[in-house]
């Protein structure tokens, strides 16, 4: 993947947006708020490319990518699913309509311990998809899922075997099968690799680099672990507050963090090495998304706070080939 | 390293678990001691005995688990030496150095807190408990202690519920707690693991003020090596319930001497350019009933010898350079290899 913006993008994310009602606990269930747990949100991802989403808990990681899949339903926008000839609005599909495409669409999801089902030996787990989508069967069906389960390094005999027998790594390349098997365009990966042992991690993520190369997938890559997206990523979507705030190349977001918060979080991150000493930020709490401050939800954090910050929500700008959502960057005449 | 620098000195420690599997050693002839006012790591992958050794330390091993031999010995400063191992269950020195001593900040910060108490209430009780003063006394010191790990309108926020705080919030108050009794170890398992990056190193910086105002001595338990170059002044890496490798932070972590923490490094994505492929480490941790013969990173080891690896008795710790130890019985000939 080397320069992403010359091809189509194999989605399309406008103005995304979801938000979860808060009720008033009683008789009457009456919404006194929302949290605002995706708000606004634009990104393009290209064929082939692996784009990271990072942020801290809370911020909406998870909450976009199931929107993305509509595994929710958005409460507003657009998500573009561009495959060979068609192009189609995730957003505005019924479930029925949806079927036919999710099989481009899979998931792998962060607990390995809790998202296998226990009473399913892991033949059945990794076949299921196929069954479900009534794509093979019988004996094609088994030769389908032992050429998977080799690819992601497990042995044809586990397939008889239930999750309960299995470490973490072990889970976790079950989880990875099971996305595979369908040959999807777009994996989600969310969190793939966050409960895992370091060793066992570097095991995962050569895994799906690997597999991305074979398989030609276009990943999105949810993760808090900074290195790790590093690691992973050719572009990076940094959020905050349901919000994207800064996006660009791997390399450029950090040679150059833009906006203030992408710099904070950079800063934080622990490097093993104690002759870089981390750099220890002043105070500050992570936002609640239910009552979020006016203007940009940053502002309280923000060591370049103006006026206009607690006031105005800023766009997403283009500044030097990338993308970043605060004032500092803004043209001048826009206040 | 000077005796008399050492608070906590824990020898050939052994930790067993009797189920059904077998006699499990969790923690199988641990060696450390933490000198006085610095902090000492504790680090290894999930399972390899971090916490059940700091449970020993605070004699919280209970069936099927027990303190099958060793010692643990503290020095609190003008004081004797006290054998925790060699206390009975109902001594009062067990009670002080549980309540008074050693403060534990827990793996799990939401066990150490009750949901149905104000953060006040429990922070006042923990100073009632092992400090002579009265309530009044115990309510100013509450607020002192919440305002010094950084929790602003002190006052207000002990009368709040532990669910109506943040996770970073939550963790300063367990903080608090650790240290309302002013013990002289403070023993953080995991302090900042559940917590955003930003928010731990908000916590890191507190531990290491505290440190700098109080002189506490820390055994700082974690698996992030990036925490342990930021917060620790030595290290210990642990592998199945023994130590591996054990010295001052700068020499383990830039010139380590067990293949084990060489693996563990080269296995960071924050050491590898981007798609570079990582170094892992072949095989998996085998279970505790079945610990291998001799080293027991043997089966695991690229540099592992037939006939000296994996014959026993367990490799123990070598000197490989001043103040720095490792239990590879071939380090000379890997890291002599290494730099040709
Ligand atoms: N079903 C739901 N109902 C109400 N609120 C929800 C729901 N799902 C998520 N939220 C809220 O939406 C916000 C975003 O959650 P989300 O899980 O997307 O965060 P995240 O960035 O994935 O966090 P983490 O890193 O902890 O996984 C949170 O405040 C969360 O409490
Ligand atoms: N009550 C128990 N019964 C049986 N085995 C136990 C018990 N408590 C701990 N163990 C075993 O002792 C070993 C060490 O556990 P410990 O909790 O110390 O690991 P750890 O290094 O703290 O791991 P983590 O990083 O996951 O917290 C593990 O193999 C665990 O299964
Ligand atoms: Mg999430
Ligand atoms: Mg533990």
């Amino acid at each position: 993947m080397t320069q992403p913006t010359e091809t189509a993008p194999l989605l399309e994310i406008k103005t995304l947006t979801k938000h979860f009602p808060v009720y008033r606990q009683g008789l009457v269930r009456r919404e006194i708020g929302r949290v605002r747990a995706v708000d606004n949100v634009s990104f393009n991802l290209y064929p082939g490319e692996t784009l990271g989403l990072v942020g801290e808990s809370g911020c909406g990681k998870t909450t976009t990518g199931r929107t993305i899949l509509r595994a929710l339903t958005p409460s507003s926008g657009e998500v573009w699913f561009n495959s060979a000839d068609t192009r189609t609005n995730l957003a505005g599909l019924e479930s029925k309509q949806l079927k036919p495409l999710r099989r481009q669409m899979q998931m792998i999801f962060q607990d390995p311990f809790s998202s296998l089902n226990p009473r399913m030996t892991i033949g059945d787990i990794v076949g299921e998809p196929l069954r479900i989508h009534r794509m093979a069967r019988g004996a094609v069906l088994r030769a389908q899922v032992a050429e998977m389960l080799h690819r992601v390094g497990l042995n044809p005999e586990h397939a008889s075997r239930y999750p309960h027998a299995f470490s973490g790594g072990q889970r976790q390349r079950v989880g990875i099968a099971r996305a595979l098997v369908m040959r999807p365009q777009l994996v989600i990966a969310d969190e793939a690799v966050s409960a895992l042992d370091v060793s066992v991690q570097a095991q995962i993520i050569n895994l799906l680099e690997e597999l991305q190369t074979e398989f030609n997938l276009t990943l999105l890559f949810i993760a808090h672990d900074i290195s790790v997206v590093r690691h992973m990523c050719d572009r990076i979507a940094v959020m905050y507050a349901g919000k994207i705030v800064e996006l660009a190349k791997t390399d450029e977001l950090f040679e150059n963090p833009c906006h203030p918060y992408t710099r904070l979080l950079l800063s934080a991150v622990p490097l093993p090495d104690p002759d870089k000493k981390m750099h220890f930020p002043a105070k500050g709490q992570v936002v609640d998304l239910s009552r979020l401050p006016t203007g940009c939800a940053f502002h309280p954090r923000c060591i370049h706070c103006k006026e206009n910050c607690r006031t105005y929500t800023p766009d997403l700008y283009d500044h030097e080939g990338r993308q970043v959502a605060c004032h500092l960057y803004a043209e001048q005449d826009q206040f | 390293m000077e005796k008399a620098d050492t608070v906590l000195d824990v020898t050939q420690l052994e930790v067993r678990f009797r189920i059904e599997e077998g006699d499990l050693p969790a923690v199988n002839g641990v060696d450390f001691s933490l000198r006085r006012g610095s902090t000492l790591a504790l680090v290894g992958e999930s399972g390899c005995g971090k916490s059940v050794t700091s449970l020993a330390i605070m004699r919280l091993i209970n069936p099927p688990g027990r303190i099958a031999g060793g010692s643990i010995r503290i020095q609190p400063s003008g004081r004797d030496t006290i054998d925790i191992t060699a206390l009975s269950e109902k001594d009062d020195l067990l009670y002080s150095v549980r309540c008074g001593m050693i403060g534990m900040i827990f793996q799990e910060p939401m066990t150490a807190l009750s949901p149905v108490h104000t953060i006040g209430n429990q922070i006042c009780e923990a100073i009632l408990l092992h400090c002579n003063v009265n309530e009044k006394t115990a309510q100013e010191r509450a607020i002192a202690m919440l305002d010094n790990v950084g929790i602003s309108n002190a006052a207000q926020r002990m009368r709040q519920y532990p669910h109506e705080l943040s996770g970073g919030l939550r963790q300063r108050v367990v903080i608090a707690m650790a240290l309302a009794a002013e013990p002289e170890i403070l023993i953080a398992d995991e302090p900042t693991t559940a917590l955003d990056v930003t928010i731990q190193a908000q916590i890191l910086q507190l531990l290491k003020e505290l440190q700098q105002k109080t002189g506490v001595s820390i055994l700082f338990i974690t698996h992030d090596l990036g925490v342990v170059a930021q917060v620790a002044d030595d290290v210990a890496v642990m592998y199945m319930g023994r130590i591996a490798e054990y010295g001052p932070v700068r020499n383990v972590l830039k010139n380590p001497r067990h293949p084990y923490t060489r693996a563990l490094l080269q296995s960071l994505p924050a050491l590898h350019r981007r798609g570079e492929r990582l170094a892992s480490i072949p095989g998996r941790v085998p279970s505790l009933a079945n610990v291998p013969e001799g080293c027991s990173f043997h089966p695991r080891c690229q540099y592992a010898e037939q006939k000296l690896c994996d014959i026993p008795p367990a490799p123990q710790l070598q000197q490989a350079a001043e103040e720095h130890s490792t239990a590879c019985l071939r380090w000379q000939d890997v890291f002599a290899e290494k730099t040709q």
